[in-house]
Parts: structure tokens; C-alpha cells; sequence
């Protein structure tokens, strides 16, 4: 198979519009692979191990786009490299009928838009310190998409947003919520009392969409990245957002989305807390529940929308295991009266925090969960594929679909596999119709599993909301129409696979 | 530069440094954006390491 691969020489193009090229050129006649990436250090390794590196292409820079083919004749690897250069002409050709050149840096920008009030950085990691600090020192907020920002950095960034009274939003925050404006990849949820503190994109985005369910609204989301209530950071963020909300006079409750705090920012997060005369939601995933809080600590983020929903209209509220337990117990009879399920679970996540949800969800029920680095060796696994290890080199795994699609694929042919939890991520940024290729790949695995006379039961959660582009109600069809187990949560998700794996719980899970 | 906050119900005026996708679903909420043509500056990362060192 002839590989051919061009290199333009300083021709920078973002993750997303790299993506769309590949699969461009992917789609063409004979073409068996093909990379579009910048030549990092990071892609020369995914281009060699891809078997798509050349002498030219070894000679690509940060700053130069390789593009490679690996196709049937060399004629098709000629056309494949043509089409992919037609590609960016017409990119180039579409930006130039707006008639507007474009600002190459952000002080550039500032000169077009001298009243601009945030930036929204998204840079590769290396260069988001200098971005997010340019931003901060002309006044800017920030919003800080970038991962791989050293927690030094993230330390001096937040120092100097708090010095101007700025958010410093990340780095590593996937969502926000300014004014009824989301960043990121955000649900579409409409403007209300609930004010959100989030560590999680992920998070935030299953919080606001199921706020937007019960019949409310975000007044503003601010996120903080996941490292804010470390020993490191302090809470910088968290705590100057925690003001910003209490002082807020559209916001009426407080919900904060966390990791564990380290132990020795409890004490502040507390105090915090306690200033607050509105009500607050504390939902810290894995973190025992202090005994005398100030906040309600609840467990799962469905919980912490609904005790909120519950805060702001006066309401007592008590969790529970599922909204319809009488429809997962039929299901779950009918899965126990077919070919029993025989093998472990897999979940394959593009939520960061949903597949940390899930994990702390089903330990308790069936025993340890694998998940990144954690327990090595247990039969159940759950794997993020919005970590940073699966996102070099390619785009987040909510706009990019495919490698999970091609994962669910293999574990129809995995014998240990019983039981598949997957999550759908709606909203802004994410894959504009993700739900076909999914159920598709689903019945793939299904079909596979049962040739080799196995049973694979499909579960999933949809985050999303009717406003979203996507369309909640049509991307569930999707999934069912494939005979998914489409629960309304992730954690109700995360029990019904459980009871899949373990009708016994029913007893623990199914009594109410 | 504009010195009040953003919390209150001022609207946002954003300037897009990355992924254009952002700037494009900003537009599609009616927000007011400039997006960045940005490449990596001329050094690559240690150079911008060592720009983000140094005072403005």
C-alpha cells in the first residue's frame, strides 16, 4: 500500500477542523488511513505507530500540518492529498467572502473589539499559560478549554485574575454559563435561579441539563477546572465564585460540583459555605459526607439538581434509586428470564465525570471498578476516553465519535464482557447527530456477542435537553430503537447495570 | 478596557483563542465574537514558556 504524506510548512489548523479533513479524506476511494495533525512530538509517535510516517513528515514541526494517506494505488493516495489541499482552499476561500481578516493574535483582536469582556482560550496546553495571561492582564475573564496547564501555572494564573477581580475559568474546564451565554460544549438550559460551581464540565452540563428538565434554569455556571479545590490551588476560584453567586440577586440557590476537596481546604469551604444564606448543594464525587455540613451533600449529580430544584421551591427532598422503578424491574425480569449476561462490565465514557459518577456508583453493589489506574486487575472496567492519553492528537471524544464507536465494536468480540455502559453528551460543540453511529456500533457488538453465543446488554444516559441541536427525544429513539437501556441519569444508569449484573440487588435498589 | 463585571446581566463580548468551533456556536447565541487566526509563536513552546515568565 503506497503512504504518501504532505507537509505545509507554518499551517496551523485546530483540532476540530483537522478532524473533519481526516475524515474527509478517510471517506475517499481506496484510502485505508489517513492522518491530518500538527508534528508535535506526541503526533510523529501516532504517525509512526500508524505506520504513516515518511521522511517528509519527520520533519514537520509544532507549527506544520502533516497530512498522510495510506491508500490502495498511488494514484489514490495522489487524489487523497489533492482533495484534503481543496479542502483548506475552500476554508480559505469561505473566510475570505467575509471580507473581515482576522486578528492573529489576542491583543489583534482587542484592537477590533477594545469593549471585549471574556476570552475563551483553547490553545494546545503548552501555550495557554501566555494566552490565559495576555487575557488576564488586559482585564479579560477567562475561559480556559486547555488541559496540560501545569498546576504551578494554574496557581499564578488565578492569583492574577483574583488581583483584577476576574474569573479564571480552568484550566481544563470543559463548560460554562455566563448570563444565560453557555461556553464550551454546553446544554442549551434556559436562564434561571440556580448557580452552579463546577470542577467538572461534564458536571455542570448533567446538572444544568436536569435543572432544565425539572422545570428551571442556570442564572450562571462558572467553572473552575478540576483542580481548584486542591491543596495547590486552594479553592481560589471556587471560593471567589462561591461571592459572586451568594451576592448574585438572580441566583437563589448555589449548587457546588467538585472532586474531593483536599482535607485541608475543607475548613475554608465550610466557612464559605456557612456566609451563604441562600441554599447550597454540595456534590463532591467520592468524598464522604461530613457529618454536621453546612450544605446538603448529596452523591450523584442528579441529586444535586434535584435537591436544588427542591431548595428553591421549599420543598423537602429525599433521593431515590430510580424515577420508574417499576419499568427497570420489568426490564431487568426480562434480561434474567433470556441467556443470562455472563461477564463483567465495561464503560465506555466521554464524560470525565460521569464515568467518576459511575465508578463511585457501582462499587458499593458489585465490587471494585478499573478505572484510570484504580483498582488494576478487576473484571469491571470504566474507561474516560475524554482523558488526556486518548485526546492527543485528535479531537475531545464528544465531537469525535469514532474511537469509541470502533471500542464498542471490540467488545462485542471481548468474552469477558457482559454488560456495556455507555454515555450520549448533547449540547453546544459536541458531534452535531452522535446517536445513529452509536446505536449502530452498539448492534455491531451485539450481533458479534451473540454469534459467538454470548448476551450483551447495552445501557446508556443521555445528557442533553429538547433545546438541545441534537434533540434529546430523537437521539433517545436512536439508542432504544437498538434496544439500549436508555435510563434518565447517568447514576440510574450506573444501578441498572448492577441489577443486570447482580439481580440480587434488587432488593437494595428496587424496594421503593 | 472595560472594567465592570461580567456577572450581572452585561453581555458578553468574547475573543476566541483555539478552537473555531467555539467561536462558531457563540455566534449561533447571538454573542459578539472576534475570532483568533492563532499559530504557535515562532520558537514553539519554550519560547512561550519563557513569554509567560516574563512582565508584560
Amino acid at each position: 500500500m503506497p503512504v504518501r504524506a504532505t507537509v505545509w510548512r507554518g499551517f496551523y489548523q485546530d483540532s476540530v477542523v483537522l478532524m473533519h479533513v481526516a475524515a474527509e479524506v478517510r471517506a475517499l476511494p481506496g484510502v485505508r488511513l489517513a492522518a491530518a495533525l500538527m508534528g508535535t512530538p506526541a503526533n510523529h509517535e501516532l504517525l509512526s505507530s500508524a505506520g504513516l510516517a515518511t521522511p517528509d513528515s519527520k520533519n514537520a514541526t509544532a507549527a506544520d500540518l502533516v497530512l498522510a494517506v495510506d491508500a490502495a494505488t498511488d494514484a489514490e493516495a495522489e487524489a487523497a492529498l489533492a482533495a484534503a489541499k481543496g479542502f483548506f482552499d475552500e476554508r480559505r476561500r469561505a473566510r475570505e467572502s467575509t471580507g473581515r481578516a482576522l486578528p492573529r493574535t489576542l491583543d489583534g483582536a482587542l484592537k477590533q473589539m477594545p469593549d471585549a469582556n471574556v476570552a475563551l482560550i483553547s490553545v494546545p496546553g503548552d501555550y495557554a499559560k501566555l494566552e490565559a495571561l495576555t487575557a488576564l492582564r488586559r482585564g479579560l475573564h477567562v475561559f480556559l478549554f486547555s488541559d496540560n496547564v501545569p498546576v504551578g501555572d494554574e496557581v499564578e494564573l488565578k492569583r492574577l485574575a483574583l488581583a483584577q477581580q476576574r474569573l479564571c475559568m480552568g484550566p481544563d474546564c470543559g463548560t460554562a454559563y455566563l448570563g444565560g451565554v453557555g461556553l464550551g460544549f454546553a446544554n442549551v438550559v434556559p436562564r434561571g435561579r440556580i448557580g452552579c460551581v463546577a470542577a467538572a464540565g461534564t458536571g455542570l452540563q448533567a446538572v444544568a441539563s436536569h435543572v432544565a428538565t425539572l422545570g428551571e434554569g442556570i442564572s450562571h455556571g462558572i467553572g473552575v477546572g478540576g483542580r481548584d479545590l486542591s491543596a495547590e490551588v486552594g479553592g481560589m476560584m471556587t471560593f471567589f465564585a462561591l461571592r459572586k453567586l451568594a451576592d448574585d440577586p438572580s441566583t437563589d440557590a448555589i449548587v457546588i460540583i467538585a472532586k474531593p476537596p483536599a482535607p485541608e481546604v475543607m475548613p475554608q469551604l465550610d466557612a464559605a459555605i456557612r456566609t451563604i444564606t441562600k441554599p447550597v448543594v454540595v456534590c463532591a464525587l467520592g468524598a464522604a459526607v461530613p457529618a454536621s455540613a453546612p450544605a446538603t451533600w448529596v452523591t450523584t449529580l442528579e441529586d444535586a439538581a434535584e435537591a436544588a430544584v427542591a431548595g428553591i421551591r421549599g420543598r423537602a427532598w429525599t433521593p431515590r434509586s430510580f424515577t420508574d422503578a417499576a419499568a427497570v424491574r420489568s426490564r431487568v425480569a426480562a434480561i434474567a428470564a433470556g441467556a443470562r449476561p455472563r461477564g463483567a462490565l465495561l464503560g465506555l465514557f466521554t464524560g470525565g465525570t460521569l464515568a467518576h459518577e459511575a465508578r463511585v456508583i457501582l462499587e458499593p453493589l458489585v465490587g471494585p471498578v478499573n478505572i484510570d489506574g484504580a483498582a488494576p486487575g478487576s473484571a469491571h472496567r470504566v474507561i474516560d476516553l475524554g482523558a488526556d492519553e486518548f485526546t492527543r492528537g485528535r479531537a475531545h471524544p464528544m465531537i469525535d465519535v469514532a474511537a469509541r464507536d470502533s471500542r464498542i465494536r471490540e467488545a462485542g468480540a471481548a468474552a469477558d464482557v457482559a454488560v456495556l455502559l455507555v454515555d450520549l453528551v448533547l449540547g453546544r460543540g459536541a458531534h452535531p447527530d452522535p446517536g445513529p453511529s452509536l446505536a449502530a456500533a452498539i448492534r455491531d457488538a451485539r450481533a458479534t456477542a451473540e454469534r459467538d453465543g454470548r448476551t450483551l446488554v447495552a445501557i446508556a444516559s443521555v445528557v442533553g435537553t429538547d433545546g438541545d441541536p441534537q434533540g434529546l427525544a430523537r437521539q433517545i429513539a436512536e439508542l432504544r430503537a437498538a434496544d439500549v437501556h436508555v435510563l434518565p441519569s447517568s447514576a440510574q444508569a450506573a444501578r441498572s447495570a448492577a441489577l443486570v449484573l447482580d439481580p440480587r440487588l434488587a432488593s437494595r435498589l428496587l424496594s421503593a | 478596557m472595560n472594567t465592570t463585571d461580567v456577572m450581572p446581566q452585561e453581555p458578553l463580548r468574547v475573543v476566541n483563542v483555539g478552537l473555531e468551533l467555539f467561536a462558531r456556536e457563540l455566534e449561533a447565541q447571538g454573542v459578539e465574537v472576534v475570532h483568533v487566526d492563532w499559530r504557535p509563536p515562532a520558537g514553539g513552546a519554550e519560547i512561550a514558556a519563557l513569554l509567560g515568565r516574563l512582565g508584560d
